[in-house]
């Protein structure tokens, strides 16, 4: 067993808490994590080679990051997918992870959709012929229902979207993306676990200009480095906003110490495009249309545009 | 159960315990806590502020803490107080961390023991006020929060959400976690409600605005207040040095200093606000404890 797993403050003599002997050995004897580590399955789990089985044909495995709340994972990913599958030869799915808070059945347009089940699996829901979603948002009750669930129960059901869900024609897709939820918590860790084999094309990471929220960013990155996962690079959201009455730009979250172009310096990330602020973004996710769509001459559509252009330029190369 | 008592023995020196959350990422809980926070310690009460956010502790920044030590007393792990009369005090992950780079890669039960651990051995001493401040979501961390506190009987919670529909949606599923779990909803709060150009003073709604006050009616919680998004408070809460006046408008214009952050806040337009929020909350607080 590597000894990589054995945690810094372990007994002396861990054997590793995913070891045959984890919880049972000598050296686990009043080690306060005994019980965890002995009632845990022990060896690979067996699902491994059936989600990479199943995500053999995806091109492009894409993660949405940050460790911040609410600086634009969802809106980023949803515009991202519509550009990309806004080339009809090009075949896009959209996995949502966030739980807890899944919001790109709406930003997409596509609540109250049902999730069919078939021989081969859960079909997703179609927003376009070339555009699959898949989220837990399909599967509640009602819109309301809270999913008050506890880390293995979520776990499971990321599990299932990468196991059981039928992409389109044989399961060949161009780009698979991740919307995932704030943190660096079970589902990040066991997202990034279960693609470890099929292979992450990257990471985009994506916060707004404040130190407050560019202090969690920096855990996410920390989080990707630790986990091996490649960074393709940093966007900055809602960077200025400018008045729609008189055009002034004006700084809403300040970048005291730099924004994201420092941090992406500080870091060596590449630094992919700043969006500024705009109102109809907003309106665009509400109404769950694409906002590149829409509002094709705002300037924050121009630099989505830009955005996305570098990001299918990293993964092709 | 005995570390449970402890938790008792914590909280009995504790006059009232509110949550803060929210379904939603970045509509401003920490901010909205800090704000509660300071007004209710520029009110001279004594208000500590708990920061269970683990995988992303916003709230050391805020208070201008960051790279502060916690100590470790027969008592207690004493928290860390943002003012020199220690009206306010402050606990988080953030003070446990090696450096401001470091993740927290934590699945459930790891965060669970730590949230129980701020609970049973932190040394607050007598407060008027305990804020819980929350990461995002329904899972582990409100569980154990909740399930924790559930005996000594929390106050209640504040829901935080900006008004435009996406957050609304994340929204409700919190209301619908404080009403499967028993927690009683003290009020909501709509933040991010609005920016007025500092160019022509003309107010763009950025995410929209009524979304939270629509929200509160129809789910029949106590509306508490709307906040527009403040430059200056923004300004604060970013800056390393929390004793000088912040005025974005004019960056070239004389500093104001002050004794300590409780003091530089009353100079925030938000202040105001936030006084009728916490005024409100507060009588609330009183009747429900009759």
């Amino acid at each position: 067993m590597p000894d990589s797993n054995i945690p810094e403050n372990a007994n002396e003599h861990c054997p590793g808490p995913e070891s045959q002997g984890a919880g049972k050995a000598d050296g686990c004897a009043g080690c306060p994590n005994q019980e965890i580590c002995a009632s845990q399955a022990q060896g690979p789990d067996p699902d491994l080679p059936i989600v990479t089985e199943r995500l053999s044909k995806v091109r492009h495995k894409l993660l949405v990051l940050s460790g911040k709340g609410g600086v634009g994972k969802s809106t980023f990913t949803a515009q991202l997918a519509f550009a990309l599958a806004s080339d009809e030869s090009c075949d896009v799915g959209v996995v949502d992870i966030d739980i807890c808070g899944p919001s790109i059945p709406k930003i997409m347009g596509c609540e109250r959709e049902q999730i069919h089940q078939s021989s081969n699996g859960w079909s997703p829901v179609y927003v376009q012929d070339n555009l699959a979603v898949m989220s837990i948002g399909f599967m509640l009750p009602d819109e309301d229902s809270a999913v008050i669930w506890r880390g293995p129960k979520k776990n499971g059901m990321i599990k299932q979207f990468l196991k059981d869900v039928d992409w389109s024609s044989a399961g060949k897709l161009d780009y698979l993306l991740f919307d995932t939820p704030p943190g660096t918590s079970d589902e990040h860790l066991s997202v990034v676990q279960l693609l470890k084999a099929s292979g992450i094309t990257g990471a985009v990471i994506l916060t707004t200009p404040q130190e407050v929220a560019l202090q969690d960013v920096r855990k996410e990155i920390d989080f990707c480095r630790k986990a091996n996962v490649p960074i393709l690079g940093l966007v900055e959201n809602m960077a200025a906003f400018v008045c729609p009455s008189c055009h002034g730009s004006s700084l809403i979250f300040y970048p005291t110490t730099g924004g994201a172009d420092a941090l992406c310096r500080e870091l060596d990330i590449p630094l992919l495009g700043s969006i500024p602020l705009d109102p109809s973004i907003g309106r665009a996710c509400d109404f769950g249309s694409s906002f590149v769509d829409t509002c094709p001459e705002s300037p924050a559509a121009k630099a989505f545009v830009q955005v996305i252009d570098r990001i299918k330029q990293i993964v092709d190369q | 159960m005995t570390s449970n008592s402890v938790i008792g023995d914590r909280l009995a020196s504790i006059k009232h315990v509110v949550l803060v959350l929210s379904g939603k990422g970045g509509v401003g809980k920490s901010s909205c806590t800090v704000q509660l926070a300071l007004s209710l310690a520029s009110q001279g009460r004594k208000v500590g502020v708990l920061d269970i956010d683990l995988c992303g502790p916003s709230i050391p920044r805020m208070l201008g803490l960051e790279g502060r030590q916690i100590h470790q007393a027969t008592a207690g792990w004493v928290p860390v107080f943002a003012d020199a009369d220690k009206r306010l005090a402050c606990m988080s992950i953030g003070f446990l961390l090696p450096n401001k780079n470091s993740s927290v890669v934590w699945r459930g039960p790891k965060k669970n023991a730590m949230i129980k651990q701020f609970l049973a051995d932190v040394y607050w001493g007598e407060l008027d006020y305990l804020l819980i401040d929350t990461p995002p979501g329904t899972s582990d961390e409100h569980l154990a929060a909740v399930e924790y506190l559930q005996e000594w009987n929390p106050d209640g919670a504040v829901i935080v959400t900006t008004p435009q529909a996406v957050a609304l949606s994340d929204v409700k599923k919190e209301i619908n976690f404080c009403t499967k779990v028993g927690l009683p909803l003290l009020g909501l709060i709509e933040n991010m409600s609005g920016f007025v150009c500092p160019h022509c003073a003309e107010c763009t709604n950025l995410f929209s605005t009524g979304g939270g006050e629509g929200l509160a009616k129809h789910m029949d919680i106590p509306f508490l207040g709307r906040a527009p998004i403040d430059p200056n408070l923004v300004m604060l809460l970013e800056q390393e040095d929390k004793t000088i006046v912040p005025n974005v408008n004019d960056p070239t214009a004389e500093k104001l200093k002050t004794e300590s952050i409780v003091d530089t806040y009353q100079h925030c337009e938000l202040s105001k606000i936030f006084a009728a929020i916490t005024s409100q909350l507060e009588s609330r607080l009183d009747k429900s404890k009759q």
